[in-house]
């Protein structure tokens, strides 16, 4: 089995007196899509912000590409090749998409590698993400003309123009229709094919089981399952979590 | 257009004020135009961290009179050229300007603007006991009457005010087509948004709180020899703070024609209204006008024009 991309140990964060995440295990192969469900509360997102440095863990470690990770900001996660979007979309109100788009290349691909694109460059790379989300006609409107899905979008985008190892959606399909849940589903199955890991947090059971080869779920802060998404759904704790004794 | 395209039309606009003035034969244009131009590189000294990156700069006085007193006391050791005291006075600005960031910009929002507010209050209270600049006497500074090939003095003070504005207007317009510029506004938009598409924040604000200090303190270091007296509480005065923000939010925060729009139309406004209706007048005038523009118009004059632009044009 290849080392892990990912490896998280006995993680653990507090908020005051409140147990958000106790002692979480998880590795993630590369080039897996792992799904992470779990109950309003459960600790999803601060696991996400625990991985990319938004938050920072009291204890346990996070091993990112065989580095430790700890104590770095998440700037400097995000230049290792960790990306993410989140849970509400956040763009960059006061720029063009196009633009939002630069910004990661700017500060994460630049910075990484250690070259500058030229414009030219840079104007291909911005229109390819933009095509790949189908946001090309929209290059120099800005993220107030956007719908949410084109928001959500954008989003992605924004978070694959850092050229990530992993990429982690938070919620990239809430509140969307039918449809626009198969459209997500199909961006994101473009970037596994190009050889990009994916975690997926979602709500949505019918994306997680078409779209995870594994499943992990957290309850109050808590694994308690990991395993085939088919298996994880019989698990009788997770039933217990979700519908209730 | 090319920032060096730029520099050189800056420069010729310059050449033409500053002809210009000399064309009237008028002493007062000269004094009134400095407090004008002072203005300019004050305004657009807090938009680089104030409208860039939205960090809400209270502390611009504190800048200012670091720069002046900078050469209050390099001119009680020993006399340099002013281009040289602007220079000192820029370092010793930046400085206070880095350490601030460094022990702040963890705060955001509105802690952020108390916080330089009490730089601002810390920083008279020491220049205040420290009797070497004058302490709350204040200090004299007996400025030549004349300077060679300019000839009078306050005509050189212009002048040299006149490049800092050059400098500071063109400075800010490079930051702001640059990558740096892009970090800046992602700051401003969404700081943990930008983290996560690898903004180093905390550096750039660094370096935000550095040039628009150093700048604030360069506006500030000829004050003395334009004034020829400087006391704590006029340097340290409420018109340097409110006057640096109300004009780039007037003439609009995003661009780098904001602050000087803003500071070009208060900064008159307020020497006409000082000959004609009172000195007094002048805070109350801003005050007002501060409050009409956040109301009608939150964007500045920029967002007015735009505004109007776009629905023209669709």
């Amino acid at each position: 089995m290849a080392p892990a991309l990912l490896e998280i140990a006995g993680l653990s964060k507090r908020f005051g007196g409140f147990v958000a995440l106790d002692g979480i295990d998880l590795n993630v192969r590369p080039g897996e899509r792992l799904g992470l469900i779990g109950p309003n509360g459960s600790g999803k997102s601060t696991l996400v912000n625990c991985i990319c440095g938004t938050l920072h863990n009291e204890t346990g470690s996070v091993i990112f590409d065989g580095k430790p990770i700890n104590g770095l900001l998440a700037h400097q996660r995000t230049r290792l090749g960790l990306a993410r979007s989140f849970q509400l979309p956040r763009p960059f109100m006061g720029l063009s998409i196009a633009d939002n788009l630069r910004v990661p290349l700017i500060y994460t691909v630049h910075a990484r590698e250690g070259k500058r694109f030229t414009r030219a460059e840079m104007e291909d790379h911005c229109g390819e993400f933009l095509r790949l989300v189908g946001l090309a006609d929209k290059a120099k409107k800005f993220p107030r003309d956007l719908s949410m899905v084109e928001m959500r979008k954008l989003e992605l985008a924004r978070a694959m123009a850092a050229e990530p190892k992993l990429l982690i959606a938070d919620e990239a399909m809430a509140g969307l229709s039918h449809s626009e849940v198969d459209d997500i589903l199909a961006l994101l199955a473009r970037l596994s094919e190009r050889g990009i890991t994916i975690i997926l947090i979602e709500h949505i059971m019918r994306a997680v089981m078409a779209f995870s080869q594994r499943v992990v779920v957290l309850v109050s802060g808590k694994k308690i399952a990991d395993g085939l998404p088919q298996d994880v759904m019989r698990d009788p704790e997770v039933e217990r979590a979700y519908l209730g004794q | 257009m090319r920032s060096s395209v730029f520099f050189l039309i800056a420069v010729l606009v310059g050449a033409a004020v500053f002809f210009g003035a000399r064309f009237v034969h008028n002493e007062y244009i000269f004094f009134a135009g400095f407090v004008i131009l002072q203005f300019i590189v004050l305004a657009t000294a807090w938009n680089i961290l104030g409208g860039y990156t939205g960090y809400v700069n209270f502390g611009t006085a504190a800048f200012f009179a670091m720069g002046a007193y900078s050469t209050v006391f390099v001119h009680k050791l020993y006399p340099l050229p002013v281009p040289v005291l602007i220079l000192i006075g820029g370092i010793v600005s930046g400085i206070v300007g880095f350490g601030m960031g460094y022990l702040t910009l963890r705060l955001r929002g509105a802690f952020f603007s108390i916080a330089t507010l009490a730089l601002a209050v810390v920083l008279q209270t020491l220049v205040v006991n420290w009797t070497f600049v004058g302490g709350s006497r204040g200090a004299y500074i007996i400025r030549p009457n004349t300077i060679p090939l300019i000839g009078n003095y306050i005509e050189y003070l212009f002048l040299i005010m006149l490049v800092l504005a050059i400098i500071a207007i063109t400075t800010a317009r490079i930051i702001e087509r640059s990558q740096l510029g892009y970090g800046f506004a992602t700051i401003r938009d969404d700081e943990v948004a930008a983290e996560a598409s690898g903004v180093p924040t905390l550096r750039l604000k660094l370096i935000a709180t550095t040039i628009s200090g150093a700048l604030m303190g360069m506006a500030g270091a000829p004050f003395p020899y334009y004034i020829g007296y400087v006391d704590p509480a006029s340097t340290f005065g409420l018109a340097y703070a409110v006057n640096s923000i109300a004009m780039p939010m007037i003439g609009g925060t995003t661009s780098w024609i904001g602050p000087l729009i803003g500071a070009i139309l208060l900064g008159t406004i307020q020497q006409v209204a000082t000959v004609t209706i009172s000195s007094a007048a002048n805070l109350l005038i801003v005050g007002l006008l501060l409050v009409a523009f956040v109301i009608i118009a939150p964007k500045g004059i920029i967002g007015l024009v735009q505004g109007f632009r776009r629905s023209r044009s669709g």
